[in-house]
């Protein structure tokens, strides 16, 4: 997400790197640059030039900082305006003294509203609560079984009947009150705010639900109209907050930017992949580092925690550190990385990682993964105790058996080697953890940290570590960028 | 797989990282559940439609807030040169309709090289036609003995099935036979809502279940269609993110699927949500790339979006926009006309 934007900057940092002094020719072309890159990235107009206005003053007043470089000054500037635009804090989702907690998510169609609901609903379970949906989308064909669906991926139960929106809203309600669920999201039929009818539908629904929060749901792709969208929205319905859709969709996200300067609502939860888990509260300090492309380990380590399973993960923590680590245990880790969402999303909240390392991982998909589930699950028990024992034989037989290829088959037992080899060179001393971690974790555990500072050496360290067979691949001859199969 | 099985050792990390964090903490306890109490009833659903035109409605009637952006150029009444001030205000127009960094800087070149000459507004008015392609038509006949497809690509809700839905009704009507191939194999319900609008348009449709093969599917549709002796496929396919490189093979080799046999794919539409920003150049550059994208259907022009960053899709890819959404009614699709579409941005 914000690729492009966060493109923009690394390249314009790098290009004030070398200077020693800030010119005001450098400043006016640094601000140009700032400047099309918040347009490139779709960010409204007026917050564009307010935003370079308090960039300038920032700037200014920084000028007499001797101990950054221009560049950074520039990144830092933009960084904390970045917050300042982004919005303070997270959303403290508060409940109902009465429950349940009622949630309307209202939209243009084809924006993620129905997606959106189902996350909302895993959100809240991972949260310990009971939610309940209620599709009051009776406008769109299908969209009540859609919702269906969707719920029962999430475990989520769904409401829905035959009347109209209005009344199934108030009815789900009711049934989640009855019931005993404590959080209700409705979702809403796609409209236009040029549609009277509909929008004055919409309003009903809400005050026949008297809903805690209305959020409205929005394609991080938008252009200049989200700003449009997001103010009559909010004059009909009043919301408490946006969600952004889509935003691993190489979407700059320049409508997250603009929503809290033009309408004053701020963006509350964001839908980063297509996986269910692929969803979360908005950090306002953590995507402008993510932004400017420092990772974000907080939300990463808050997802891990959120979806791992503790048992799995501690019962190969410790054989992971002295090196007795097996293949089997492997597919356990694998299974409980995959429940964290796509590796593509998770990828980018990684600080340290290069832009080819985050493009290489964007595509890897479930079928990569697969295909090294089926070879592991093709090799006997001993196997993937004893990975050494597994010859040429051996590995044509696992290859035919989980129809893959031998070069496959070697290229995983390849890269375990190397994961064992490089876990056991930073388990070191302290099983449960690693020393290189600790900074890592220190920082991580120092959460509600105002912003993230850029160095994350430790991890960073780490994860530079983790690639290094693709270079000593390439000197065998590949010549193919290290991408999937 | 290198680069997967590297992640899964970065996340593992990750993972023990958050469990000693985890452990450090106290353990929260959560609120017990209580049992499941029994699911309520479920009816069935009946989807309300809502009444559609009867005529398709015209550009000019129905782009809602398009106009009112250019209305400060019209009311612009300078010629010739024109000063810094003009040249903003010009440039604010262009880039708050989402026509993009770079059209709006050259089409402002050209407007400070060569003046205003006749006033502002017929000046815009030739640079932005100058921006479209000149050729638009829409190819619907396959070369003899074979059935013509149309194959729908684009990101996620941007309105492929709606869109397939008032096209196999405008066929339809046109005295077509029409097969409609239910290619979104992966969103939920997807075939449903595609098997909703075959009903309302009285298109044969072709489905399998979720999760099967979408060439599978549309080759399946494209065998019925000649056996049949029907005019046209249309193929939907599921949304997708046009940044990602397998999701794009895919699309690759369903549109291969497509091209094989007794079908011809005569017309690849993309479409595209009039709300998009910037994004629509990539989603553009790379659907043409594994697609062979050969028009664009602009939904979604009855909101208060613009859609000018198809201008910028025309000149820089020379894309030609066919089509134009106006609606969720089945009537709710008209021609693109270029020159229309201009007027309609800078007439008031
Ligand atoms: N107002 C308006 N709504 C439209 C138009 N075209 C489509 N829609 C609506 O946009 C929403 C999404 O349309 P779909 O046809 O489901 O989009 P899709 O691209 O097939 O979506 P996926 O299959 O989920 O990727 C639906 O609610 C449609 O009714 C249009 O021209 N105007
Ligand atoms: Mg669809």
């Amino acid at each position: 997400m914000f690729d492009t934007l966060a493109d923009r900057f690394e390249r314009l940092s790098a290009s004030l790197r070398s200077r020693g002094r800030l010119s005001d020719a450098d400043l006016d072309g640094a601000l140009a640059d700032v400047r099309s890159a918040l347009l490139e990235a779709d960010v409204e107009l007026t917050v564009v030039r307010a935003f370079l206005d308090a960039l300038r003053v920032r700037l200014a007043g920084q000028a007499l900082n001797q101990s950054l470089t221009p560049g950074q000054q520039v990144i830092k500037a933009v960084h904390e305006q970045l917050i300042e635009v982004l919005g303070g804090s997270a959303l403290k989702v508060t409940y109902a003294s009465r429950p349940p907690t009622v949630i309307v998510l209202a939209g243009l169609q084809g924006a993620g509203k129905t997606t959106a609901a189902a996350k909302l609903a895993l959100w809240f379970k991972q949260q310990g609560r009971q939610p309940y949906l209620v599709a009051a989308d009776l406008q769109r064909p299908a969209a009540v079984q859609q919702l269906r669906v969707l719920g029962s991926q999430a475990g989520v139960d769904v409401f829905s009947d035959a009347s109209t929106p209005v009344d199934v809203a108030r009815r789900g309600v009711a049934e989640a009150a009855r019931i005993g669920r404590d959080v209700v999201i409705i979702d809403t039929a796609g409209r236009l705010t040029v549609d009277r009818e509909l929008m004055d539908e919409v309003r009903a629904i809400s005050d026949a639900t008297s809903p805690h929060y209305t959020f409205l749901v929005i394609d991080a792709a938008t252009g200049q109209d989200a700003v449009v969208t997001a103010r009559s929205f909010h004059d009909t319905l009043a919301l408490s907050g946006i969600v952004v859709s889509k935003l691993d969709y190489d979407a700059r996200g320049g409508a997250v930017l603009s929503a809290r300067g033009v309408v004053g609502c701020p963006v509350v939860f964001a839908s980063t992949g297509e996986k269910l888990g692929d969803f979360d509260l908005f950090h306002p300090d953590r995507m402008a580092s993510r932004i400017l492309g420092m990772g974000d380990a907080l939300s990463l380590i808050e997802q891990a925690e959120r979806t791992m399973d503790a048992d799995v993960v501690a019962a190969s923590a410790g054989r992971l550190m002295d090196g007795s680590f097996t293949l089997d245990d492997f597919l356990a880790q694998l299974n409980q990385v995959r429940k964290m969402g796509s590796l593509g999303g998770l990828m980018r909240l990684m600080p340290g990682v290069t832009k080819e390392m985050r493009s290489a991982a964007s595509n890897v998909d479930d079928r990569e993964l697969n295909k090294i589930e089926a070879i592991i699950r093709s090799m006997t028990a001993r196997e993937r105790r004893e990975p050494a024992i597994i010859d040429g034989s051996r590995r044509s037989r696992i290859a035919r058996g989980s129809g893959t290829t031998v070069n496959a088959v070697n290229q995983l037992l390849k890269q375990f080697g190397e994961m064992r080899k490089m876990m056991r060179q930073m388990g070191g001393a302290n099983p449960t953890m690693p020393p290189q971690m600790g900074k890592f974790a220190a920082l991580a555990a120092r959460r509600g940290a105002d912003s993230l500072p850029a160095g994350f050496e430790a991890l960073g360290a780490g994860m530079r570590a983790a690639p290094a067979p693709k270079g000593k691949k390439k000197k065998g001859g590949r010549v193919t960028p290290p991408k999937q199969r | 797989m290198i680069v997967a099985i590297a992640i899964v050792a970065a996340l593992l990390v990750v993972g023990i990282v958050a469990l000693v964090i985890a452990r450090r903490r106290r353990a929260r306890s959560l609120a017990p559940a209580s049992d499941q109490p029994p699911l309520p009833q479920v009816l069935v659903t009946e989807v309300v439609e809502r009444p559609t035109l009867d005529e398709a409605p015209s550009l000019g009637t129905r782009i809602g807030a398009t106009r009112g952006v250019f209305e400060r150029i019209r009311s612009m009444s300078a010629t010739g040169a024109l000063g810094v001030d003009e040249l903003a205000i010009v440039e604010e127009v262009l880039l708050r309709s989402d026509v993009g960094v770079a059209t709006t800087a050259s089409i402002l070149d050209g407007l400070r090289r060569d003046g205003a000459g006749d006033g502002v507004a017929p000046t815009l008015r030739r640079a932005l036609r100058a921006c479209l392609v000149d050729e638009r038509s829409v190819r619907d006949r396959a070369e003899p003995g074979r059935v013509a497809v149309w194959l729908f690509v684009g990101v996620n809700g941007v309105g492929k099935t709606t869109t397939i839905g008032k096209l196999a009704h405008r066929e339809i009507a046109a005295g077509r036979s029409v097969v409609l191939a239910a290619g979104d194999t992966f969103r939920a319900a997807a075939a449903e809502q595609l098997g909703q609008w075959a009903e309302r348009s009285g298109a044969e449709l072709v489905r399998v279940g979720e999760g099967a093969d979408p060439g599978a599917v549309i080759h399946d549709a494209i065998g019925r269609a000649a056996a049949r002796g029907a005019d046209l496929v249309l193929a939907d396919t599921a949304g997708r993110r046009s940044n990602s490189t397998n999701l794009l093979e895919e699309l690759a080799k369903v549109r291969r699927v497509a091209d094989r046999g007794p079908g011809q794919v005569v017309e690849t539409f993309m479409v595209l949500d009039a709300t998009t920003g910037q994004n629509a150049l990539s989603q553009a550059r790379e659907f043409l790339a594994a697609a062979a994208v050969s028009g664009i259907v602009l939904t979604k022009l009855d909101g208060t979006a613009r859609g000018g960053i198809v201008v910028a899709i025309e000149r820089e890819l020379g894309i030609p926009v066919k089509f134009v959404g106006v609606g969720e009614g089945v009537a709710d699709l008209i021609p693109f006309d270029p020159d229309e579409f201009v007027d309609s941005l800078i007439r008031a």
